[in-house]
């Protein structure tokens, strides 16, 4: 079978799905982090494969920079905020930080 | 099966590997190696689909920056010298479930899915194009992404400073 653009769906939807795992299963906020950029790559590839299939145009890979720099900015951010927590509790496991609930 | 085919399910399986290892592997370092070689792979995947510009991208951000990150995330975060470079999970049976029906609810949509396919162009060069839409249609996202980043990088910096009591 000649491969088209629903096989790169499918295998964005895997890449979506592993990264949906690593972020409810892991306790370590920063394996969390790796999870996310998983589910953002797998978002991204979808772009690129629909700009390719469908339109023809470059719309789709300029969202996908728009994309990329999102997750720079965010994972700047969510590490800081994980250097923070670290800095407060000596731990970095999401299921410790839980001073905010009631 | 041509070149491109063999080159994609190499590329894939590759990549499903490392995700796997990065999803299921204990060690922290493990987790943050199987996503460097998942990055690789999703460039790679960029060049089949003639987004060159995007793949290099993909290559510095990614592989050279995000990942670079993490790992001193993980190098500030963790007692390197002890042995609790593990990374515990909860609730690993469950999740698997849910997520593996989710996964088969989005393949099965993508399947029953009559995509309007036209066949694809040549592949041109990208970059000097991307450019010009970058600062002609997209140029206010463009700057708004821009004030973004900055304000990010500032507010991250801000952050993670240590406060002094």
């Amino acid at each position: 079978m000649q491969v088209g653009l629903s096989h790169f769906l499918i295998l964005a939807a895997l890449l979506f799905a592993l990264g949906l795992v690593a972020v409810i299963t892991k306790r370590n906020a920063v394996t969390v982090l790796m999870g996310v950029e998983l589910i953002l790559n797998a978002a991204n590839l979808n772009f690129i494969a629909f700009a390719r299939y469908l339109d023809h145009d470059l719309d789709g890979q300029v969202i996908g920079i728009f994309v990329i720099i999102i997750a720079a900015a965010n994972v700047a951010v969510a590490l800081a905020i994980v250097l923070n927590i670290y800095q407060r509790l000596r731990s970095v496991n999401l299921d410790e930080a839980d001073s905010l609930a009631g | 099966m041509t070149t491109f085919d063999l080159m994609f399910y190499v590329i894939a399986g590759a990549m499903l590997v490392s995700a796997a290892v990065m999803v299921f592997g204990r060690n922290i370092i493990y987790n943050a190696v199987g996503l460097l070689f998942t990055f690789i792979g999703v460039a790679g995947l960029y060049v089949l689909l003639g987004a060159d510009f995007l793949a290099a991208t993909q290559m510095l951000i990614y592989v050279g920056g995000i990942l670079v990150l993490l790992l001193f995330g993980v190098m500030l975060s963790q007692k390197i010298t002890g042995l609790v470079m593990r990374t515990g999970t909860l609730q690993v049976l469950p999740a698997v479930i849910v997520c593996a029906g989710v996964a088969a609810i989005l393949i099965r949509l993508i399947l029953s899915n009559d995509w309007a396919v036209t066949k694809p162009p040549e592949l041109p060069a990208t970059t000097a194009t991307l450019g010009t839409l970058l600062l002609s249609d997209y140029l206010i996202p463009f700057e708004i992404v821009s004030i973004l980043l900055l304000a990010a990088l500032v507010g991250a910096a801000y952050i993670a400073r240590r406060e002094s009591r």
